[in-house]
């Protein structure tokens, strides 16, 4: 076996150098009862270029080549090519969480720098080294304002993302927490005004852009929220808006949680993605997962280090403020790449080219007849669509010319039959999205 | 330099790069990305979004980087770090094994990596076959009836399978109070079961490092909802009274869940399931060579038996009567969905990989020579450092800092000094039931020459600490950094750069 560098003769004599005459000599404090007697049942080893070709015959059998307009919390955008070949690196790749600063100023350095760029873009003040995706960072966030409130009723707007409401759900239910949902009004936002806040509401929770694509109004939902006392949570599942959008710390979010997948990382089906928690300093202590920050050594060079760590279960154990251990380490390290590799300029074109490329479909499809705009709000690069037929069916018959028109509402939200969702992102075309125009004009 | 005396035999000085921050690094107007310009006819921005919603600071802070800077920053950082691909990297319980390439190039392949996770199932057929088959090849590893790849990590893993306990109880009408967790226990543990509304009991070890019977036996009663148990466990010994434990825990009414962070020492050896537990979680980025990538991702699958089928998170997997796959969302039972989508995907199709590549006796061969590494170590070292718990171990010994102590040289000063000999050092200071703990997990992919390389690293230390201790203290004195005062970093945490820092 390749990968296992004694050879068998290499390992007979070191079993004897040890005075064992077999291997299962090794194994004999394990009741013989217990011993699996036959093979595990997965079958014979496989070369590697066999290897290759099963999974290359399983790859094909992915319609990842059709035309894609699904956005929903996960994004098609641009990868810079040289993020593969930097995370490639063995010395990122195969490193493990950095114990010992001294070993590990690379992957601490990184998270420093993750870490600030979090917090620029989300107008916060300070951000975690990453958490597994954006529905567990608000489970998270959800958790933390239980402990920083000290209330246990939240206030959860139904535009938030179905899948994290449903993780949401998850996390909260043993432990003894309340949720009320809040509904989007016609214009396909929150209305503030329809908001119940008390003094038992622990945090009210949005998303923005919204599930609906729609830009919320996070000022006015913090000063709701800030009038009884409770915090404000915005979880952003397309962050690449933060490039266009006034970002929520500039708006009173007490916690931002956000899918960073949007920052140089493949859609995959559906992970490994980046969860990204940022919230104010004042909250610090209450904050889940690691935290890198500067340290000297006595020479007074400056270094990394992970701190606050009496916060974590490594140390804290049944008191810690999260279970969480493993993240994302190396999917912050893309993220830093993407954004440091955009930078200032490019994150603001790449927005403005998302921007424009949906608010250029959208004006398409809503003149198309029997097609119409759902709401009225504001939006970044997702919009719902009404549609003339259920919207199910026309994705099935669009399908047939490879292409995947958008996301059929109705699974999430049962009174929307006629609705689709529809993301446009810089990867779509002027070509592409006119074919889509043109293909949903021919069904109507 | 003790370099020139000969003893450190692995490492040289070499000279590697400053560099600083991307921020400071940062220059007006430089420009490192490429996109194709814009195709469909521009609109000014406040014409589409209310001013008062747009941002207005420009992204000032954000880095200004040519892709030039970028590539000598990002390669001079990683000549800071030591990965498993440097060397022997022998941190007990994390299972730091060779990551293979051949995963990572079909985790790439366009078909996985550019899927969207809402592709209907008729274009997921590939990826759903993925998720199908590696729940087949775990459920045949640990012998349990299905398996659910949606935890990200181990951790979630645990708040998976303690969740579907609690479901389970309450079906049977009484959800019960508390889990009890060995002192051993990794601090996922408690933490995991906390979240799943339960309070924590500490359950002793006794002094052979298994499980104390009477203890156990005294507090499991009908407020138990639970035991956690590692096995083998944190001291690196397999857990002899499993069966007696989980016919005790089943008696009284509970469920016994399994920590299966050490797999390495049983895959191909026993099916935990034939130890009496009813849920576990693995770690594919420990046993199955998932990289650990600077702190993740992961994937800690769990597996349960027919009884906790039910109150696996949704979607599963199944087949349609027309033989092709999708996502069943009617799972009336289910806990619900502990993440969005489908889990770490990437890490599945890598773990795969793995599985595929070994076969059944590859597996087999590598518990064996994991084992037999870790034994190797404990041999050559038990007259130097003290081992906790005597005898033959599994895939991991811990050694403790009893015997250097009176040198004034603690378990901390060892692995400070061990970086200059060039390895990472073992965990330090866990289990927290051994003082002073040195935990060394060699895994299966070391050869004999790095494992001899450490023992000699290990030896010259003992020796080092008796006659020249402040070479310890001082340790290390070959990296980017020395030690760095964590205290002050605690006391005031600087956790971000800022602008007004240039």
């Amino acid at each position: 076996m390749r990968y296992i560098p004694n050879s068998p003769g290499e390992r007979l004599a070191m079993l004897r150098e040890i005075g064992c005459a077999g291997i299962d000599e090794l194994f004999s404090e394990i009741p013989a009862s217990l011993k699996l007697q036959g093979a595990i049942g997965i079958g014979p080893a496989v070369s590697e270029p066999e290897l290759a070709e099963f999974f290359r015959a399983l790859s094909a059998r992915n319609g990842s080549d059709y035309q894609s307009f699904l956005g929903a919390g996960a994004y098609s955008h641009f990868i810079p090519v040289i993020i593969d070949s930097l995370i490639s690196r063995s010395e990122f790749l195969t490193a493990y969480t950095p114990y010992q600063p001294e070993l590990s100023q690379g992957t601490l350095q990184y998270i420093f720098e993750f870490q600030t760029m979090v917090c620029q873009l989300t107008g916060m003040e300070v951000a975690n080294a990453s958490l597994y995706d954006g529905s567990t960072a608000l489970a998270e966030a959800v958790l933390m304002a239980d402990r920083v409130a000290r209330r246990t009723k939240y206030v959860i707007a139904d535009t938030v993302h179905p899948q994290y409401r449903e993780v949401v759900t998850s996390y909260s239910r043993n432990l003894g927490v309340t949720v009320d949902y809040v509904y989007a009004g016609e214009s396909g936002r929150i209305d503030p005004a329809a908001i119940e806040i008390d003094k038992d509401t622990a945090a009210l929770v949005i998303q923005s852009p919204n599930f609906f694509g729609c830009v919320e109004d996070v000022a006015a939902l913090a000063d709701v929220a800030h009038q009884s006392g409770a915090l404000l949570i915005v979880a952003i599942s397309e962050p690449l808006s933060l490039g266009i959008l006034k970002p929520p710390g500039q708006c009173g979010a007490d916690i931002v949680v956000g899918e960073g997948q949007s920052f140089g990382i493949p859609m995959g089906f559906g992970g490994p993605y980046l969860g990204l928690f940022a919230t104010l300093e004042k909250y610090v202590r209450q904050m889940p997962g690691r935290l890198v920050g500067e340290a000297y050594d006595h020479h007074g060079n400056r270094g990394f280090v992970l701190t606050l760590s009496t916060r974590e279960q490594h140390i804290r154990r049944e008191k810690a403020t999260s279970n969480i251990c493993t993240n994302q380490g190396l999917f912050a390290l893309m993220a830093t790449i993407y954004l440091a590799t955009m930078g200032r300029a490019g994150i603001q074109e790449v927005a403005q080219q998302n921007l424009q490329k949906a608010h250029y479909a959208a004006s398409k499809i809503a003149a198309l007849p029997g097609y119409d705009l759902k709401f009225t709000a504001p939006y970044f690069n997702e919009f719902v669509v009404k549609t003339p037929r259920p919207a199910a069916e026309i994705v099935e018959s669009l399908m047939t010319g490879k292409m995947i028109a958008g996301l059929p509402l109705v699974d999430y939200y049962s009174d929307l039959g006629d609705c689709l969702l529809i993301c446009v992102t810089e990867t779509a075309s002027k070509q592409a999205i006119d074919a889509l125009a043109a293909a949903l004009g021919g069904l109507s | 330099m003790t370099e020139t005396t000969g003893a450190i035999k692995k490492a040289t000085t070499h000279v590697i790069q400053k560099e600083g921050l991307l921020f400071e690094g940062s220059r007006p107007g430089r420009i490192g990305y490429s996109l194709p310009s814009l195709d469909v006819p521009a609109r000014s921005e406040s014409d589409l979004v209310p001013t008062d919603l747009l941002r207005s600071d420009g992204l000032e802070g954000m880095p200004e980087l040519s892709e030039v800077d970028v590539i000598r920053h990002f390669t001079r950082l990683s000549t800071w770090n030591y990965g498993v691909d440097t060397g022997m990297y022998p941190l007990g319980s994390c299972t730091m094994k060779y990551n293979p390439r051949i995963n990572e190039k079909v985790a790439r392949l366009e078909g996985f990596a550019g899927l969207h996770p809402l592709a209907p199932d008729s274009l997921a057929q590939g990826a759903l076959e993925v998720i199908r088959h590696l729940e087949e090849c775990l459920a045949a590893i640990t012998g349990l009836a299905a398996v659910t790849l949606q935890p990200c990590a181990g951790a979630q893993g645990e708040l998976t399978g303690i969740m579907m306990i609690r479901s389970a109880l309450k079906d049977r009408g009484n959800a019960r109070k508390k889990v009890l967790i060995p002192d051993s226990a990794h601090g996922t543990n408690p933490a995991s079961a906390v979240i799943s509304g339960y309070s924590v009991e500490t359950v002793p070890s006794n002094p052979e490092g298994g499980t104390d019977m009477e203890a156990l036996n005294r507090m499991m009663d009908d407020d138990v909802a639970a035991l956690m148990l590692t096995n083998p466990n944190t001291l690196g010994k397999f857990e002899r009274n499993i069966q007696a434990i989980c016919q005790l825990v089943h008696d009284r009414g509970g469920f016994v869940y399994m920590d299966g962070a050490n797999m390495n020492a049983l895959a191909g050896i026993v099916k935990p399931a034939s130890t009496g537990i009813d849920v576990m979680h693995m770690n594919l980025h420990k046993t199955f060579s998932t990289p650990h990538g600077g702190g993740g991702p992961g994937s800690g699958p769990v597996a349960v038996t027919r009884e906790l089928e039910p109150y696996l998170p949704f979607p599963r997997v199944v087949r349609a009567g027309d033989e092709t796959l999708r996502l069943d969302f009617n799972r009336p039972k289910s806990i619900g969905r502990i993440r969005a989508y489908h889990g770490n995907f990437g890490v599945l199709v890598r773990a795969l990989a793995f599985i595929l590549t070994h076969g059944d006796e590859g597996l087999k061969e590598m518990t064996q020579a994991a084992v037999l590494n870790a034994n190797y170590i404990a041999h050559h070292l038990k007259d130097t450092y003290e081992i906790a718990y005597p005898g033959r171990v599994m895939h991991e010994v811990i050694f403790s800092d009893k015997l250097q102590a009176k040198y004034g040289v603690r378990n901390a000063d060892i692995a400070k000094r061990l970086i200059d000999y060039g390895f990472y050092p073992p965990t330090m200071s866990f289990p927290l039931i051994v003082p002073g703990a040195i935990m060394v997990e060699p895994t299966e992919t070391e050869g004999r020459e790095e494992l001899d390389l450490f023992i000699d690293a290990m030896k010259s230390i003992d020796r080092e600490a008796a006659e020249e201790p402040e070479l310890l203290k001082q340790a290390p004195v070959s990296t980017k950094v020395g030690r760095l005062d964590e205290v002050t970093a605690a006391r005031k945490p600087v956790l971000r750069w800022r602008p007004n820092d240039r």
